[in-house]
């Protein structure tokens, strides 16, 4: 039930009012808008009720498992929400002036020169306000650099088909046409195709290494020099950045561009469409086009340092200088993790995918790159269940909720037919994997012996299996009230 | 197993291509890329008169499961897109090769059809990728 269907015509709760210590001026009168907005009109313990229900509903970390490969859904130790919440932060006007702001520029200070020893990159920006901004900010710098050298003719950036769909959106953001590059039967990328297309129209590729399909690319090197001879440039997209940490750098693989997923790698909010914060590396021919501000620190005092500074930035991606609660928790997470505490995270990321993997490859289900060590992440095939059974990737995950396990990701990377991408994470034990891979097995039995019962689940849920096909045909997105809908 | 027609060239990327009476070509996808691609739940078409190249990215069709662009097999402008699509993508799923066609080219003079596969062909391209 919506929280307008509990709402009754002048309920309310005047002790949520707004209220300010300033005293504020009427808005003059045309501004005013005639008719009240249609919000929903409750009490404070319905309002309460209401989301406190919702979310009993949540399948999250917090309360399950929950293997979504290539989303890395680590938990987030608590301490670093609690620190990032001070008051000295929290209550920090947005347009505090640098001298009443040191504390925090420190931290932010800190933080580029930690990303940047972590990625092996000569300065790292913090200012993309998410991801798909650091992407965006990423290929903006490249085009950038292109074109301060009268360089015109490079219009293709060369991406592989396993890729995440943002990468190709990115380029395409920035102008540029994207060419897939294919991927080999051994899960490296075709260096042969790949040679065949590098040329003076290259501006660049975009690679993720690990790749979706869970596999180290072994010829990164090979790679970087293919495209760096032809002029072009390589950009590394760090949503498996958590297999590598303390272990290998993007800089020192070639890279000239690296975002950072820090909900994924540093323990920053997931989902729910933020805020969120994409900080991206650069190598030093790339650094006068970094977009401002840039925290700064001179040995005395901390500042940000503007386009007077940095003549050549891209300019600006927001008002201000980043989403800098979420970056203050990505700060803390490194500072009480340190060097090797943050090698130990890819460590048992590692250890994890990898014991997964094998647990359940005994345990007859397909790997689809059986001959490849995991990386943190790794892909069955439902192929064999799917063509036997009628089982498919997506029966094993509506059933797997019902054994209270979040669902893999499912068909995505669409090359691997039948796929389930898992990413148990460093924050398992290895007693929650175990009782994993005997739901697993559990689900196997039942695709054998009761594929109806399975094909119908989930059971325990809020809601039993939706119909997909219908939701995407026939959207339905917004609450309409009685009089919008007659 | 799904349908392969005799009478009918296709593309290694799963597009199929008939040459109709006036010269012009109808595309579509196969009955073998429908079954991969599950319910189709949106298809977006090229606009009219567009040019366009062999192996060139002509439309888009998106499942529950995935979005996928389709190629154009040869060089041709397009003439017709079938409007139908918009608001029942799943005639793709229930007649890929009759109403779920997607679009007509005028292929150019020098369109290359030879470098196109016939039904065998495809057959041994779909089989592939079921390994």
């Amino acid at each position: 039930m919506l929280i307008f269907e509990r709402s009754s015509p002048g309920r309310h709760s005047r002790s949520q009012l707004a209220h300010s210590d300033v005293a504020l001026a009427p808005l003059p009168e045309r501004f005013l808008r005639k008719t009240p907005p249609a919000l929903p009109e409750v009490s404070e313990l319905q309002a309460v009720r209401h989301y406190t229900r919702l979310s009993q509903k949540n399948f999250s970390v917090d309360t399950h498992f929950y293997p979504l490969g290539s989303c890395t859904m680590k938990y987030n130790p608590r301490i670093c929400n609690t620190l990032a919440s001070l008051p000295g932060f929290s209550g920090r006007h947005p347009a505090a002036p640098a001298s009443h702001s040191q504390g925090v520029l420190a931290c932010l200070y800190e933080l580029q020169e930690y990303l940047k020893e972590m990625t092996g990159m000569a300065a790292v920006t913090l200012a993309p306000m998410a991801g798909a901004q650091g992407e965006f900010t990423g290929v903006a710098m490249i085009r950038a650099y292109h074109e301060e050298r009268g360089d015109f003719g490079r219009r293709e950036i060369l991406i592989p088909d396993a890729a995440h769909g943002t990468n190709p959106a990115s380029a395409v953001m920035c102008g540029y046409k994207v060419r897939e590059i294919p991927t080999a039967a051994n899960g490296d990328l075709d260096v042969d195709a790949l040679a065949a297309v590098v040329g003076p129209e290259t501006a660049g590729i975009m690679l993720t290494n690990p790749s979706t399909l869970g596999l180290f690319e072994r010829q990164i090197v090979k790679i970087a020099k293919l495209i760096h001879d032809a002029g072009g440039l390589l950009y590394y997209d760090g949503a498996n950045l958590n297999a590598l940490l303390g272990k290998v750098r993007p800089g020192d693989m070639g890279f000239d561009v690296v975002h950072i997923n820090v909900h994924k790698t540093f323990a920053s909010p997931h989902g729910g469409g933020g805020p969120g914060a994409g900080p991206v590396g650069v190598s030093e021919r790339l650094q006068p086009f970094l977009p401002v501000p840039l925290a700064s620190y001179d040995g005395v005092s901390y500042a940000w340092e503007e386009e007077d500074e940095h003549p050549q930035s891209i300019g600006r991606l927001s008002a201000f200088g980043g989403n800098i609660g979420v970056l203050l928790r990505t700060y803390i997470y490194a500072r009480i993790l340190g060097r090797e505490g943050l090698a130990r995270v890819s460590e048992y990321a590692a250890l994890n995918a990898n014991y997964l993997a094998v647990r359940l490859q005994e345990a007859g289900f397909t790997l689809a790159y059986p001959k490849r060590r995991a990386s943190h992440e790794f892909i069955l095939t439902m192929k064999k269940e799917a063509r036997e059974h009628g089982a498919t990737a997506m029966d094993f995950a509506k059933r797997l909720l019902d054994y209270g396990y979040h669902a893999p990701t499912t068909y995505f990377p669409m090359l691997v037919p039948e796929c389930l991408l898992i990413e148990p994470t460093e924050t398992e034990s290895k007693a929650e994997l175990d009782g994993f891979v005997e739901a697993m097995i559990k689900i196997a039995g039942e695709a054998k012996d009761r594929i109806q019962y399975l094909k119908g689940a989930p059971y325990d849920q809020p809601v039993r299996r939706l119909d997909d096909v219908r939701a995407a045909r026939n959207l339905d997105l917004a609450w309409k009230s009685d009089s919008e809908v007659s | 197993m799904s349908e392969i027609p005799g009478d009918l060239k296709y593309a290694k990327t799963h597009e199929w291509v008939r040459r109709e009476d006036d010269g012009r070509v109808t595309i579509g996808i196969t009955d073998h890329a429908q079954e991969e691609l599950g319910d189709l739940v949106y298809v977006e078409q090229p606009e009219l008169d567009r040019e366009l190249a062999a192996a060139e990215d002509m439309a888009v069709v998106e499942s529950v499961k995935a979005a996928s662009d389709l190629y154009s097999p040869v060089t041709g402008r397009v003439v017709e897109v079938n409007e139908a699509l918009a608001d029942t993508p799943e005639l793709i799923n229930s007649d890929p090769y009759g109403e779920g066609w997607i679009l007509r080219l005028q292929p150019a003079a020098d369109a290359d059809f030879d470098a196109l596969l016939d039904s065998e062909g495809y057959a041994a391209v779909a089989a592939a990728g079921d390994d």
